[in-house]
């Protein structure tokens, strides 16, 4: 017997090496393991042998039993891992055919520029405010200093809904100012955007209709240091750390002192050339402290508070950050111009 | 204002080059625009004299010259006729270049050598009045104090720097050469010498020839004349002459040219009569009559209103006071006796009577801004001494000065601690008085008086300024702002629009902005009724063109001018949204409100693509209550393809296929899709933010149901029906496909739906779930006759 069970290990062995996938080695189990296989079929003859040889044998009959299951369990293992690296192989992808497409729509590059004004003003704790497009002269011009007879009061500058010119199309978001003042009391920190109007034909700098960011702060002790750091900083987070900005004197009638900022030509570096027709500057917005008057006029005591107030035009910002050469190519909205930003 | 250097210098010596100049003008508040060097463009131009000239042979018109340019000989050939031998010319050198990028090269005439060319006037960008005793077609023969060799930009009064400024409303007084001055020296603090004026006259005394009066003092404050007799018209000195024009005016003759002259030096406009064409020798200044008429210097009749300001004599008007002259009394060739007007007018009324007349002067635009009041008297006396210089005439005795209304003198406390304040700055008071000295303001220990041309100063804000501009706006630091903490951000109104807008970006609509104004055409060609309240819009009075004249009342036109625009650009699709606001008439002000609004074509869209949008942004915004019904009524839209947005009793917008007309009328193709939705309503009628819901313990069955109902019956019904069958258990209804063909009776249609039941007691068992389903069907069968399929 123990020479069968020495060939069955001998037989079997070889069988399971040779077999070469999982049916194989399911009928190779039954053969040899099967309650009517071969290793049953020895160990039924067990009776014959003597008291002596039988504990020898079935020891022997056992290390058969276990190798062969330990040899079909290795050879299981061994054929399923090369399946599944065939399965694998014959999954290979072309990886470098396109992702199935994700169409996103974009934000308009104005509202992108402008947003991220808004944060970096939100960032100095200030809100948001709103108002009317359609706007009372009294707010427009009167309470904000603008004399009777300013040419931005003209027929051939400013959009007139009414024949009294009470009512028109407010051509700075200036107006906000007021009606900042009238709704609130100090301290206020405002930044009010909007649609302005102005009666320009279209060309490549300028729309009829184009966007201001209007920013108005009033506070006990608000000098006109605050004034330049917060512009300064605004102008170094759009267009960089390395921005340089210059602030000169200028005139409006609803700030004093009033200046106007330059940053320095990001083509020349302020030496001068075609970018900023030989300036060194590129002028980028209006600003000053809230004349005492206007303060006055809201019923805000310039002798206890002071504010600062500045204007600055979304589109100039926008383009100047997005290299756009034409400000028609802002409202023409051709998707193919849109999907850049 | 462009000022001539060379004249700026007469006040105050500036060394610094231009650029500097410029750049530190600019810095204290006197924006430069850009400077240029008087005859830059002219190079290599020199004086010639012409030593002999011959015909050319080859020509029966042209001479060839030989000029001696300094030193050496050159032969130049000319077609000009006025040329003699021994005239001095201006020699146009081989490799010279002339005003317009004009190069001038040796080369052949005829076969004749010509090394350059010898220029006319106008080759050198001049004309006759820059230089009277020169012929306008003909070479210039010089008959300056010059030599052969000499560079001509010199010879002609080039080399001038000619700055131009832009001066701002409120200065007025920086129209002048003597304003720019004053500022030039605070800004360099250079010595400034303004001196005043000094008249000989001796010609008879005004008093006996002239009178005026003012009628109305509001609109003229002052009043004030002098006389010159014997008047000699001429030509003006040269020096005159090239300043005038190095400011942008042509001289015309010695008496004009006095009168541009005091303004550009004093910034006060003047005006010259002739006597001899004021009747009794009276000046009225009142307002004009109704249906009076004059005719301007410029030979139009003006139509004179009782608002506008007249200067008459004592029968009609002879000027429209600080516009134009009248022609009646124009200054002729024959005039021996002229009355020089030196006045003050309302800056508002001047303004109003040059527009109403749609003329806009040198005169009016600076009266218009209010001038210095204490600026009429030395005005007309150096136009007098000018007149002396000049040998123009003979100046009279005494002047006349006619007060129409009192000045007012202003004064300031100076407060050094609160202008420091105000700019964040640390100025010393010592700097503060004398920059103020500087500009002419008077400080008399803590007050400060304000010189009478500086009406812009007020108050401390304007000392303020005063003061920053010289210390400069670079030295003040900058600083955070000051005071108590603010708390901000966006309202909860503004963050959901932005987050409406971020759906729509998610669902692949990219933003576009248009112009709030449309074409009042636009109703038509989106269908709107006659009667719609969508016409009663704000229209522009003055628009641009009347396709941008009226406030837009609904956002649909301008979407579908966009994709129009893309389509034209054959974009094959577009997904696109606007938050565009519309503005509908309440009241005084108008109603602006935002639609949000989808346009899509190509690509596949379809109805329900877009309607798939829209139900996103209504699920994101809490909308309760919605409903869609078909809307056959919106002309705009395909009858058939078209929904109304509802929530509950409001209606929120639109959906649908743009009608085929709209399409046409716009040039885009029939499948083109809209939606419209009032973001404010929106905002008005979202729902209550969500809070956290127990997730389902018990597992859930899913049923597909499929039944037959007749054609008519919608979709919309047949779930409202299902979800209305008393079945707690039905968690879920999915509409997933709807079919008519083949196995289907005619007339009818299969709807299939996927139920999801779900107890939340337990595990639903079968019974439970058919039991819920036989409830549903009894219910479809009942409701709308649908039937299992």
């Amino acid at each position: 017997m123990k020479e069968m069970l020495e060939a069955l290990r001998e037989a079997s062995r070889r069988a399971i090496e040779e077999a070469q996938d999982m049916d194989a080695l399911d009928t190779l189990r039954v053969r040899y393991l099967g309650k009517k296989g071969e290793l049953t079929a020895i160990l039924k003859q067990m009776g014959r042998l003597s008291a002596e040889e039988r504990p020898v044998v079935g020891q022997l009959a056992n290390a058969v039993r276990a190798e062969l299951e330990s040899e079909l369990d290795r050879r299981k293992a061994a054929l399923a891992a090369r399946l599944q690296e065939l399965k694998l192989e014959a999954e290979t992808l072309d990886v470098t055919i396109p992702g199935r497409e994700l169409r996103l729509g974009k934000k308009h590059v104005l509202n992108t520029v402008l947003d991220e004004v808004t944060d970096i003003f939100i960032g100095m704790g200030f809100s948001i405010a709103e108002g009317p497009e359609i706007e009372l002269s009294e707010y427009d011009f009167d309470r904000l200093n603008i004399p009777e007879n300013h040419t931005v009061r003209e027929w051939t500058d400013t959009f007139y809904i009414t024949r009294d010119e009470k009512v028109h199309l407010r051509c700075q978001t200036s107006p906000m100012q007021v009606r900042v003042m009238d709704a609130m009391k100090p301290p206020i920190r405002i930044l009010a955007p909007g649609r302005v109007y102005r009666k320009d034909e279209v060309d490549a700098t300028h729309s009829p209709m184009f966007h201001q960011i209007e920013g108005l702060v009033i506070d006990k002790g608000i000098t006109m240091g605050d004034l330049k750091g917060t512009l300064n900083t605004l102008m170094r987070r759009i267009y960089g750390p390395d921005t340089v900005t210059r602030f000169r004197p200028h005139h409006f009638p609803f700030t004093e002192p009033s200046c106007e900022m330059d940053v320095q030509c990001f083509e020349c570096h302020g030496k001068g050339c075609r970018v900023c027709k030989g300036e060194g500057w590129i002028e980028i917005l209006g600003a000053g402290m809230v004349h005492p008057h206007v303060l006055e006029m809201s019923g805000i005591d310039p002798d206890v508070y002071s504010g600062f107030a500045f204007g600055v035009g979304l589109e100039r910002l926008a383009m100047r950050r997005f290299q756009i050469s034409d400000m028609r190519l802002l409202y023409e909205n051709d998707v193919r111009f849109l999907s850049q930003f | 204002m462009k000022l001539s250097r060379e004249w700026l210098g007469e006040y105050t010596r500036i060394d610094a080059s231009d650029k500097d100049y410029c750049d530190a003008m600019t810095m204290s508040g006197s924006k430069v625009e850009g400077w240029e060097v008087t005859g830059s463009e002219i190079s290599n131009v020199v004086v010639g004299r012409v030593d002999s000239i011959e015909r050319h042979t080859n020509s029966d018109h042209m001479w060839v010259c030989r000029v001696d340019v300094g030193g050496r000989c050159v032969q130049i050939v000319t077609g000009a006729q006025n040329v003699r031998a021994g005239d001095l010319v201006p020699v146009a050198l081989d490799g010279s270049t002339l005003p317009g990028g004009v190069e001038i090269h040796t080369g052949k005439l005829r076969g004749e050598l010509s090394e350059g060319m010898l220029c006319s006037l106008k080759e050198l960008g001049l004309e006759q009045r820059d230089f009277p005793y020169a012929i306008e077609d003909g070479i210039f023969i010089l008959e300056e104090d010059c030599a052969p060799g000499d560079d001509i930009r010199g010879v002609c009064g080039f080399g001038d720097s000619v700055v131009e400024f832009e001066i701002t409303n409120n200065r007025p007084d920086c129209l002048s050469v003597r304003g720019l001055a004053r500022e030039s020296a605070a800004t360099f603090h250079t010595p400034l010498t303004l001196p005043e004026p000094a008249v000989k006259g001796g010609a008879g005394d005004i008093r006996d020839m002239l009178s005026v009066e003012i009628q109305n003092g509001e609109l003229c404050p002052r009043y004030t004349a002098k006389m010159v007799k014997n008047i000699r018209i001429a030509p003006s000195p040269k020096w005159m002459r090239r300043r005038l024009r190095a400011s942008g005016v042509r001289p015309i003759n010695n008496i004009v040219d006095i009168t541009n002259y005091v303004m550009l030096e004093y910034g006060q406009p003047m005006h010259a009569f002739d006597y001899s064409c004021l009747h009794e020798g009276k000046i009225v200044v009142r307002n004009a009559r109704e249906g009076e008429v004059m005719q301007t210097l410029d030979g139009n009749d003006r139509p004179l209103t009782p608002d506008m300001l007249v200067i008459a004599d004592a029968e009609s008007p002879v000027g429209i006071a600080g516009v134009m002259g009248g022609f009646n009394s124009e200054i002729t060739d024959d005039t021996s006796v002229i009355v020089f007007e030196s006045a003050n007018f309302s800056g508002p009324s001047i303004r109003h009577t040059a527009i109403s007349l749609g003329m806009r002067t040198d005169a009016s635009s600076r009266f218009e801004k209010g001038l210095d009041i204490l600026g009429t008297i030395p005005a007309v006396d150096r136009a007098c001494e000018l007149v002396e210089l000049l040998g123009a005439g003979e100046v009279m005795d005494g002047t006349i000065d006619v007060i129409g209304k009192a000045p007012e003198t202003t004064r300031i406390a100076l407060e050094p601690e609160r202008i420091n304040a105000l700019l964040g700055t640390d100025i010393p008071r010592e700097f503060m008085v004398s920059t103020l000295t500087e500009l002419g303001f008077t400080v008399e220990g803590d007050t400060i008086t304000v010189p009478s041309w500086r009406e812009d100063c007020k108050r401390m804000a304007d000392i303020a300024e005063e003061v920053a501009r010289f210390w400069g706006y670079d030295r003040i630091e900058y600083s955070d702002i000051r005071g108590v903490e603010v708390e901000g951000g966006y309202s909860p109104l503004q963050i959901f629009r932005k987050s409406l807008g971020e759906i729509c970006r998610a669902a692949g609509y990219t933003e576009v902005i248009t112009y709030s104004f449309v074409s009042p055409s636009a109703w038509d060609k989106i269908r709107v009724s006659a009667d719609s309240p969508l016409r009663d819009a704000y229209t522009i009075l003055n628009p641009l063109g009347e396709d941008t004249s009226v406030m837009r009342t609904t956002s649909l036109p301008s979407m579908l001018g966009v994709l129009s625009t893309n389509l034209n650009r054959r974009n094959p699709s577009a997904r696109l949204y606007e938050m565009a606001t519309v503005y509908r008439k309440a009241g005084e002000l108008a109603d602006e409100r935002q639609i949000l609004t989808l346009g899509a074509y190509g690509d596949g869209a379809d109805f329900y693509a877009v309607k798939g949008t829209v139900e996103a942004l209504l699920r994101a915004a809490r909308t309760p209550d919605v409903r869609f019904e078909a809307d056959r009524a919106n002309s705009a839209y395909h009858p058939g393809r078209c929904a109304s947005v509802w929530s509950g009793d409001t209606r929120l917008g639109s959906v649908g296929q743009i009608h085929p007309d709209v399409c046409r009328a716009f040039g885009l193709e029939d499948e083109t899709f809209c939606a419209e939705l009032d973001s404010v309503l929106l905002w008005e009628l979202r729902g209550a933010e969500n809070v956290y819901a127990p997730l389902p313990r018990f597992p859930a069955i899913t049923r597909d149901l499929a039944v037959v109902c007749d054609r008519g019956v919608t979709v919309g019904e047949l779930s409202a029906c299902i979800r209305g069958a008393e079945a707690a258990e039905l968690k879920d209804v999915r509409f997933f496909d709807v079919y008519v063909g083949p196995g289907i009776p005619e007339g009818k249609k299969s709807v299939a739906f996927s139920l999801t039941l779900r107890s939340d007691e337990g595990t639903l068992t079968d019974e439970h779930a058919q039991n819920a389903m036989d409830r549903i069907l009894t219910a479809l069968k009942e409701k709308l006759g649908a039937v299992i399929r």
